[in-house]
């Protein structure tokens, strides 16, 4: 059997293994940021959420699921057949595509491109094409105004948000996703260190860009009743959800290889660059993370109402037990493995803490006006990141040229940015003053 | 629904541009119409040419039932006009009944029904904020909103046994005593109410959404205001200081001190200002009203049989969405022989059109949640 694991053979069978568990566990774990979700919204409101299906909700979405695969498929009579067909499956199909240069962990990767930053970009703004034809094939003015929002929405904020990368991408020097973890890694900081404001925009505009509250102008629930999704139910309905929650991963998945460091453990390069500290005690908090929520499931298992729960308390018990167990083994594997899955550890654990502060702006935030989203984009957000990327610029010339650390030219550069923001914000209060039934 | 590719459905209007208005028709069933209210909206993209309300969706011709029943079996039928405000609709419908009566409920069920009443504009304006909020975007204020609506339904039950359509008045004064207790719940609700309301103010008042998507829009002057026969908060709101508790005062409101807000601009963040505002002044109304209840009796000598002289009688209160009143005729027999309510939803949503004109559909959500309706009070 040796010769099958030659190096030729895994760089092909690998990749096609990846893609496979990706499309497998993807639609599961967007069905659990749901239940995240909806937990975290009922934490934040004074109440429970679910707790019927399972314990403590945790089958919720897998009964989600099934009643959504079960539901009538609804065709309105006057709707394009093709395009109402074919829409979500561009949605979803486009968000599915991006994953496959997203570097989950150093070894878990489809296929490292050496554009990959693009071919993601790229790939995840075609993803528009369903919303807009799903809003045009359903032949209803709301689904119609949803896609027309939503189209101006994702031009305006992908500008700023591209710039917003850009002024990582300026530090890194390289768009293959591997190479911009290991510039952080050589670097020893993460980016967000290096360009708080370009994470900022980033993450305003990620927020517009997978139309979540405050910016879900497009799917306004209690204006557009579901925007361009309004005429969709059952399964293709549940396509859009899919791709909007891929959609979720993946802008977090860029946010944390950008500037969050990707799969890098905190303090990854210390003992590079300060020899003798013993922060290597860090690679064992994975395990007993986990470990610990382990002991937590087994201490509530015994107290579930229903033996059922109990039951399904205990075998989540024993699956983090077992997750705990492979982060620890790996610790006296070779360090290929020992990277390999402790990478993916990090990696969602950055992940799932940028989804934490979508959904906690979602619960706090009114919504925006449209009128509103677009001045806050074209003439906030996007002079912003103009003004972050070129002081951002100078600062790498400075300590390129002059030898200065950059650490400190960058600080300069904040400094400068925020100003400019300051009074970008000012100038935007005067000129918002104006209502909006005089303008005319 | 009609299609979006096609003119022939719509008025067609040529704007600059070439392009055709189309129809948007919210509603009945919409999120955010507050029930079975439909609006025809004329659109130019987004902004709204024309809109026309259309109601009716709920009338139960509750008017009507009243010349078949007698005083007292009409009763219970006025708390499911306004049914968020159920304890306010009974208070003008027995004050203008005992006024037919010409008596008047003793001076201890007049305090008791003045507290109620006012936890009752609490709880009104509560749901208000709630759904107001909701309708902007904020998923999370109605929450805290229906927990505290919670508590004040609790001491209706305690009271009357009723959470929503209590019928917790009778013609001629009250037909319970308060329960033991009664007072402490009471300022227990009050004493918690000042800081969550300082909490909802944390959430909204200086957040910068809020302020954008409320401040300028559905902006309504004095001058429209009094034309349109508005009242309530929407009208103060406006700057106009009229208040029927001040004004006219019923029930026990002349015993207690409170303050009327008001704002200049009439525009959705000043009635949110005026209403948050008023929640508070009702709460220093309760705080005093429980210092002192008096003793006595809870109820008028009125007799079982009600047969009012012939004559009529208009009179109205302070609802928690404007004025709310009854004109009654009498012929001198068991029954009335008309019974007209002047709905504070049903008047004060006249004024949609002037607000909504040349705002955004946002602006529209906005606006319906602004002017406090239920439908069950337009439509009766």
């Amino acid at each position: 059997m040796g010769h099958l694991f030659t190096p030729s053979i895994l760089r092909l069978v690998l990749p096609v293994l990846y893609a496979v568990v990706i499309v497998a566990v993807l639609p599961l774990m967007a069905g659990y940021i749901v239940l995240m979700e909806r937990k975290v919204m009922a934490d934040m409101q004074a109440r429970l959420g679910p707790m019927r299906v399972g314990p403590h909700g945790l089958l919720q979405p897998i009964a989600d699921a099934v009643k959504l695969l079960l539901k009538e498929d609804i065709i309105p009579e006057k709707a394009d057949r093709l395009l109402f067909w074919l829409a979500p499956l561009v949605s979803v199909t486009m968000a599915l595509l991006a994953y496959a240069a997203l570097p989950i962990g150093p070894a878990f990767q489809i296929a490292d491109l050496n554009i990959g930053l693009l071919f993601i970009l790229a790939v995840s703004s075609l993803g528009i094409y369903g919303i807009v034809l799903g809003g045009w094939a359903s032949n209803s003015h709301y689904s119609l105004l949803g896609a027309l929002r939503s189209a101006a929405q994702l031009v305006s904020y992908e500008t700023a948000a591209g710039l917003g990368l850009i002024s990582a991408l300026l530090l890194a020097g390289s768009l293959s996703m591997k190479d911009i973890v290991m510039a952080q890694y050589d670097q020893g900081m993460w980016f967000i260190f290096y360009v708080p404001i370009g994470f900022f925009i980033y993450m305003v505009g990620s927020i517009a860009e997978t139309n979540r509250a405050p910016f879900d102008l497009p799917e306004a629930e209690s204006e557009l009743v579901a925007g361009y999704m309004t005429e969709y139910s059952g399964f293709r309905w549940s396509l859009y959800f899919l791709a909007e929650y891929a959609n979720m991963i993946i802008v977090a998945g860029i946010a944390t290889t950008l500037f969050l460091g990707g799969w890098l453990r905190p303090f990854a390069s210390y003992h590079d660059h300060m020899p003798g500290t013993s922060i290597e005690f860090l690679d064992a908090l994975p395990a007993l993370l986990v470990l610990g929520v382990a002991l937590y499931c087994f201490f509530l298992a015994p107290k579930q109402p229903v033996k059922i729960q109990k039951l399904v308390m205990g075998l989540v018990g024993g699956l983090c037990l077992a997750i705990a167990g492979i982060l620890a083994g790996s610790l006296f594997a070779s360090p290929g493995v020992l990277q390999g899955v402790h990478g993916a550890f990090w990696f969602m654990a950055k992940v799932f803490g940028y989804l934490y502060c979508f959904l906690w702006f979602r619960f706090t935030f009114p919504r925006y006006r449209f009128d509103q989203l677009m001045r806050l984009g074209w003439r906030f957000l996007i002079p912003l990141a103009l003004v972050n990327l070129i002081t951002m610029a100078v600062a790498l010339l400075m300590s390129r040229e002059w030898g200065w650390s950059l650490r400190l030219t960058s600080i300069l550069a904040v400094v400068v940015t925020l100003a400019v923001a300051m009074w970008l914000a000012k100038n935007d209060e005067v000129d918002s003053v104006v209502p909006v039934a005089e303008s005319e | 629904m009609s299609d979006p590719r096609t003119t022939e459905l719509t008025n067609v209007s040529t704007t600059v541009l070439g392009a055709d208005e189309i129809i948007l028709n919210m509603g009945p069933q919409h999120p955010s119409t507050h029930g079975v209210l439909r609006v025809k909206l004329k659109l130019d993209g987004e902004r709204v040419v024309d809109s026309e309300c259309i109601i009716g969706y709920l009338h139960r011709g509750v008017e009507k039932i009243a010349e078949h029943r007698s005083y007292q079996q009409f009763a219970p039928y006025v708390d499911r006009m306004d049914y968020v405000a159920a304890v306010s609709n009974g208070l003008g419908y027995c004050e203008a009944v005992e006024k037919l009566l010409g008596t008047e409920a003793p001076l201890r069920a007049r305090v008791v029904r003045t507290i109620l009443t006012e936890l009752q504009r609490i709880a009104s304006h509560l749901l208000w904020l709630g759904t107001h909020a909701l309708d902007i975007g904020a998923l999370t204020p109605v929450f805290y909103c229906f927990r505290e609506r919670e508590e004040i339904l609790k001491i209706f039950e305690k009271y009357c046994g009723a959470r929503l359509t209590t019928h917790a008045f009778r013609i001629g004064g009250l037909q319970y005593e308060t329960y033991d207790g009664f007072e402490q719940d009471v300022k227990r609700f009050c004493d918690d109410f000042t800081h969550r309301i300082d909490e909802y103010e944390t959430l909204l008042t200086e957040n910068r959404i809020w302020v954008g998507r409320t401040k300028g829009v559905g902006i309504l002057s004095a001058a429209d205001a009094i034309a349109l026969g508005v009242t309530g908060p929407v009208l103060r709101a406006s700057g106009v200081k009229w208040d029927l508790r001040k004004a006219m005062p019923y029930a026990a409101y002349d015993l207690y001190k409170f303050e009327i807000p008001t704002r200049e601009t009439g525009d959705t963040y000043d009635r949110y200002v005026v209403r948050m505002e008023e929640m508070r002044q009702s709460r220093l109304i309760c705080l005093q009203a429980i210092e002192n209840i008096p003793t006595g009796p809870i109820m008028a000598r009125i007799g079982k049989v009600l047969k009012p002289p012939p004559g009529e009688v208009y009179h109205s209160i302070e609802a928690p969405k404007g004025e709310l009143g009854y004109y009654i005729v009498s012929d001198g027999t068991t029954q009335p022989y008309r019974v007209r309510v002047r709905p504070p939803s049903f008047i004060n949503l006249q004024a949609f059109d002037k607000m909504a004109r040349g705002s955004l559909v946002a602006d529209v959500v906005a606006i319906i949640g602004t002017i406090d309706i239920v439908l069950g009070e337009v439509d009766r």
